[in-house]
């Protein structure tokens, strides 16, 4: 018997009587014969100093936030997750909670869904926030389905090529098949403006990201009149440390509004599980995807929580309703929530204003190395392109052997950029490591 | 019991229908209205909007259920019960008075409809 599954061989035994066996191998008999137990090459089976000392070694393999300085964004950031969230996350009550179906029994829970929206609400000045989607990318693409859904009978979705391309693909990947036609990034270097002449009455939504995925900071508001006198919906990705200090897609009359919300206190763990966030004015609401908890009396007449508005959802709607989520992603929304609770208003915009002015301290300081050099992007948060004078694979593995991991390569991308690098800057990266970035890049 | 008057015709799907020259109102029934439970929402299509006759003109949503609406004649939507939005109750309380949903003026000749008596029949049996 192994020590790791915790049964004795007494117990199996009175397991195998009380229904009826001798052996568990008779549990298999409905197995073709030709199928069961088949050899599998196995390695013997390692004590656990033995397995901690394998994959410890393993895990040294790869370089991290805690060996190495970042600089690489790109959607997943290196923000401070304060250990509160941990501490809090790990209870047993959170951590193993299922899908809260019945309420009575799943308050805690429940709260904690419908305090995230609420602070997703402030955050966004959005009317209402869903319990979350799996990641933002999965999140804006049900933002344009619900936008077409939305619409009366209009197909056509257009989006522009600054938003992030994993987050176009992923909209692809979820309207592949169907008759909706995505336009508006064909060429990477189109303006917003182009983008907007596309937009008509056959179009369902305008998809945007602000910061957009060079880190260009837009104003929505005039975006979002123009596309309303189409009769069409803005939906805009947008991102929530930027929200710390910048306008919110509520002041510029965005209709749906999604984030990744991996910057509040979920971490980079290596691309997952991230959080998707979702909100939309509340005349849409009926149209929305995902979870949505509500607070309500119960006979007593005191507040309970509950899921409500489900007649939108898959299992009563079945092949009407906007999307087939029945999930969320509860653990990281209540990470955001706890994120949130312990920096307050202050502490987010204290967040922001550092990846604010560090980003532009570094870029100011990289454009004076010679070969490199900056685009004319106008303002931008956290992140920003520079040219770089050789390709950026190279120069990317010359840093890593300084322990710097560098920004991401846009060359496959957005090619009419030649070589170039999306650089970010955090709260996390010191002023040290910024000066310790630009010595590198110009001694490489 | 159900309350089915004898002045309107009906709908295998628990619509009623009330014809007044090219004129018609139209309902769901006191059957429909008791088995959805209480109405939270009904989502009415547009003035203007036209149907063939048993197209899906719009859903009415209960706490348990969502079912669609299905026009009982080929029409033209020319008003909708705006009351519904803050007193979507009405449907229950009211199924063939102030919960009305929709007005139209009637496209062409009367599709297949039932008589009170043969409503009546089709809920006794589907009532086990």
């Amino acid at each position: 018997m192994s020590h790791y599954i915790a049964i004795t061989e007494a117990e199996r035994a009175e397991m195998l009587q009380s229904i009826g066996i001798s052996d568990v191998a008779e549990l298999f008999a409905g197995v073709p014969e030709s199928l069961r137990f088949p050899h599998v090459e196995l390695p013997a089976p390692l004590s656990e100093i033995e397995l901690r000392r394998i994959l410890t070694a393993l895990s040294n393999k790869n370089a991290n936030a805690s060996t190495h300085s970042i600089f690489l964004g790109a959607g997943a950031y290196n923000h401070f997750v304060p250990s509160a969230v941990d501490q809090i996350l790990r209870r047993s009550e959170f951590y193993t909670a299922y899908t809260p179906y019945q309420p009575e029994i799943s308050q805690g829970t429940l709260q904690a869904i419908f305090e995230y929206q609420s602070l997703i609400c402030r955050l966004t000045g959005m009317e209402v926030a869903n319990a979350s989607h799996y990641d933002g990318g999965t999140a804006l693409a049900e933002a344009a389905l619900m936008a077409v859904a939305s619409s009366r009978n209009r197909r056509k979705v257009v989006v522009a090529p600054s938003v992030g391309p994993q987050y176009r693909a992923v909209l692809r990947t979820y309207t592949q098949g169907s008759d909706l036609q995505i336009v508006g990034d064909e060429r990477p270097d189109a303006t917003l403006d182009d983008v907007l002449a596309l937009v008509d009455n056959t179009t369902a939504a305008l998809v945007v990201q602000n910061p957009d995925f060079f880190g260009t900071l837009h104003d929505l508001k005039p975006l979002a009149e123009r596309v309303h006198a189409a009769g069409a919906l803005l939906v805009a990705h947008v991102d929530p440390i930027a929200l710390g200090l910048f306008q919110t897609p509520g002041e510029a009359d965005v209709d749906i509004a999604t984030a990744e919300g991996q910057p509040l206190g979920v971490g980079l763990s290596f691309g997952g599980p991230y959080l998707g966030i979702f909100t939309c004015k509340s005349k849409y609401v009926r149209k929305m995807p995902g979870r949505l908890a509500g607070a309500t009396l119960d006979i007593d007449g005191k507040i309970g929580y509950v899921l409500t508005l489900q007649a939108r959802e898959q299992h009563i709607r079945r092949e009407q309703a906007t999307s087939n989520i029945c999930t969320n992603q509860g653990l990281m929304a209540l990470a955001a929530a706890v994120y949130l609770s312990l920096m307050g208003r202050q502490g987010l915009r204290k967040v922001a204003e550092l990846c604010y002015h560090r980003s532009h301290y570094a870029a100011q300081e990289i454009a004076k190395v010679p070969g490199y050099s900056l685009i004319d992007q106008g303002a931008f948060f956290r992140e920003f392109v520079v040219r770089t004078p050789r390709p950026v694979a190279e120069i990317n593995a010359a840093l890593r052997d300084r322990g710097i991991i560098g920004g991401y390569d846009l060359s496959n991308d957005y090619p009419h950029l030649g070589n170039a690098m999306l650089l970010c800057v955090t709260e996390m990266n010191s002023k040290a490591e910024i000066d310790d970035l630009v010595q590198a890049l110009a001694q490489i | 019991m159900s309350n089915i008057p004898a002045d309107l015709q009906y709908t295998g799907s628990h619509e009623w229908i009330r014809i007044e020259g090219e004129q018609a109102t139209v309902g769901i029934t006191d059957f429909a209205q008791a088995q959805l439970g209480d109405v939270v929402y009904v989502e009415l299509p547009e003035v203007g909007a036209s149907f063939d006759s048993g197209a899906n003109f719009g859903v009415i949503e209960s706490v348990k259920a969502a079912s669609d609406l299905y026009l009982p004649v080929a029409g033209e939507i020319i008003e909708v019960n705006s009351n519904l939005d803050q007193n979507p109750d009405l449907v229950n309380s009211d199924p063939y008075g102030d919960g009305w949903l929709v007005k139209i003026r009637v496209a062409q000749g009367i599709g297949a409809l039932m008589s009170a008596e043969a409503y009546s029949k089709l809920i006794a049996e589907s009532d086990h």
